[in-house]
């Protein structure tokens, strides 16, 4: 594939648990430990996982809304965790974001065209009629008109305020786009449009997007590869088709056996995980997933598993699977 | 970048006016009449406060020792003072010191508070640690003991007592702002403000600030009637406005000493300063209702 456009290496983020008078630490929630991945430019990464894995922890760790405890971030050459806060708002303009709830994440006192129009005044692009200019094109563009620019969100249906959303994260002509959970409050029709508006623009505008989602069936639409999180660690990251056709870690099989199947005369085996999912404050020793694991061997429980390639551009971590010699 | 993508475009541009929240606001604050009742009394009062000085019937100062102390009549509505001199027009002038200091008062107020509690709120930790010990320290106080406390330490001048009303003031708007931009400061669209590359000063005053104002707006109109109150209750105790200013506090006291034998010298003021505390009280309810639909309950 092409050229790496961020490189995410040993991220971590520890929140700490306070207790008491005196404030003292008493433990961390490992909300993301130790996850690595490279993403390519002009592809789209999915991450899934169940909600409190981390991968929305992940999506804001990227554009440094929350500190990492730990880890390096390469965006383009550049190291992205090293930079000052002022250094870090002005690389923002090559990085946006696409939030989840779009009746929260639109300021509801401003205009839409005041929306779309800050990102440029805060990076000091174009002048006031460039800038008029550029709000309508791209309300064009992602299939609204010119006078919605007049009017406030709460005018406008979730589908629509999604599509604000994206205008607006498009404004700066950003080069990498961190969708978080952009379609999860959407009813299915309308998220059928905005995942096709989402793959245009990828392909008219050259973007790169992550995609963090809980929903698979989505993720396998929109996504060249994919990661799984459990428990603030990637499990396994692998193309999209061969993750669907062949997942190797146990925990994505028993996610993907799960996912329903338009067909009411399908029969197949099911992999019931038991238990819940444990806490993040107190993860268990070892494999994070061998509480619940059908295969579980003695070495589990001792030594965390490494992410590693187990078959060309299939990584997994997992004990069940050696790694290929290169 | 101009792009065919495929997505219906909206239908028809059926066109509505676009309405800002405040619009809306308006739209449901006119449908309360009580509060517009208010509004009208207060409009009043503003209006005399704008024109007093054309409308009276007599100079405020005009003394006529052989006319003291007159009942109401034609030629005095409101009956004179012990002075001779026509209490309507001291009341119309009066109009003017009451909501300049009921004005005044509450901005500054607003101003100083709003700053602190919106600094508190947002940066937290140590910087909200020692403001809002200041705002409790303060508000352990009686109001009117450290109005009192501060015009002591300034000297007694109408000037003074807006600036001790002021201060009194701060800590209610402090941390009335200060809890609304906790709650803000946590929505996505601030976390969308800080993704685009936004500074805090912009994050702060553009985005904090307009989506935290509506209880100040509501408790701002409320508390110009209580600095009406307590400017009137520091010119009772000589504090405030003195003579011969035409202050609404300031005439009761004097008034007093006559409240068997003239009680219009005490009425018409009193009457004066219940009147317009009441438009500014039914007004702020019904911004309250019209602005912020959870806090009625």
């Amino acid at each position: 594939m092409s050229n790496v456009l961020l490189k995410v290496n040993g991220l971590k983020k520890y929140f700490p648990i306070r207790q008491g008078m005196l404030n003292t630490q008493v433990g961390d929630v490992k909300a993301v430990d130790d996850v690595s991945f490279e993403v390519f430019e002009g592809e789209t990464l999915g991450i899934v996982g169940e909600s409190g894995c981390g991968k929305s922890t992940t999506g804001r760790l990227l554009m440094r809304l929350l500190e990492p405890t730990d880890g390096a971030i390469e965006f383009d050459g550049k190291m992205i965790s090293e930079l000052s806060n002022s250094e870090m708002r002005k690389a923002r303009r090559d990085i946006q974001m696409i939030f989840q709830d779009p009746y929260a994440s639109l300021n509801p006192r401003h205009s839409i065209g005041k929306i779309l129009e800050e990102p440029l005044i805060v990076h000091g692009m174009g002048n006031a009629k460039e800038r008029k200019k550029k709000v309508l094109e791209l309300l064009e563009i992602v299939g609204l008109n010119e006078y919605h620019a007049k009017r406030y969100p709460h005018q406008f249906s979730g589908g629509q305020r999604q599509r604000i959303g994206i205008a607006r994260a498009l404004m700066t002509n950003p080069r990498l786009i961190i969708a978080d959970e952009p379609v999860s409050a959407l009813d299915v029709s309308i998220q059928a449009q905005v995942l096709n508006l989402l793959q245009s623009l990828q392909k008219e505008l050259k973007l790169t997007y992550i995609f963090i989602s809980h929903d698979l069936g989505v993720v396998r639409h929109i996504s060249n590869r994919v990661g799984v999180m459990y428990l603030g660690r990637m499990v396994e990251l692998t193309a999209s088709e061969d993750l669907y056709a062949e997942p190797l870690h146990p925990y994505t099989q028993a996610l993907l056996s799960s996912v329903p199947v338009p067909d009411p005369t399908f029969e197949r085996e099911q992999i019931i995980i038991t238990g819940d999912i444990p806490s993040a404050s107190n993860p268990p020793s070892g494999c994070a997933f061998h509480t619940r694991c059908p295969f579980k061997k003695d070495v589990c429980s001792q030594v965390i598993p490494k992410l590693q390639e187990v078959k060309p551009g299939h990584s997994v971590a997992c004990h069940l699977y050696e790694a290929i010699q290169h | 970048m101009t792009g065919t993508v495929d997505i219906k475009k909206e239908a028809a541009p059926h066109r509505e006016r676009a309405a800002g929240p405040w619009i809306e606001g308006w739209r449901s604050f006119r449908k309360n009449k009580v509060s517009l009742v208010g509004a009208g009394i207060v409009l009043f009062f503003i209006f005399l406060a704008l024109v007093g000085p054309w409308i009276a019937p007599q100079g405020i100062n005009e003394q006529d020792l052989a006319k003291r102390l007159l009942a109401p009549s034609s030629e005095h509505w409101f009956g004179t003072d012990d002075f001779g001199r026509d209490i309507l027009s001291r009341i119309i002038h009066g109009a003017r010191v009451s909501l300049w200091v009921g004005f005044f008062s509450v901005i500054l107020s607003i101003v100083v508070g709003s700053f602190l509690g919106i600094i508190a709120g947002y940066y937290g930790k140590w910087v909200d640690m020692i403001i809002s010990r200041i705002f409790d320290i303060m508000l352990a106080f009686p109001s009117i003991l450290l109005a009192i406390a501060v015009v002591a330490v300034l000297g007694p001048s109408l000037q003074n007592a807006l600036i001790a009303i002021a201060i009194i003031n701060i800590p209610n708007f402090g941390r009335l702002i200060r809890s609304k931009v906790l709650s803000v400061k946590e929505e996505e669209y601030i976390v969308a403000a800080k993704a685009i590359g936004m500074h805090d000063a912009r994050i702060l005053f553009a985005h904090i600030l307009p989506n935290s104002m509506t209880p100040i707006i509501v408790q701002g109109t409320l508390a110009i009637a209580t600095a009406i109150i307590e400017a009137a209750a520091l010119g009772f105790l000589g504090l405030g406005a003195q003579a011969p200013t035409p202050e609404w506090g300031k005439m009761l006291a004097d008034a007093r000493k006559f409240l068997l034998n003239a009680p219009w010298t005490m009425i018409f003021p009193g009457l004066a300063i219940m009147l317009t505390v009441l438009g500014f009280n039914l007004m702020g309810d019904g911004l309250r209702d019209a602005l912020d639909p959870k806090m009625k309950s």
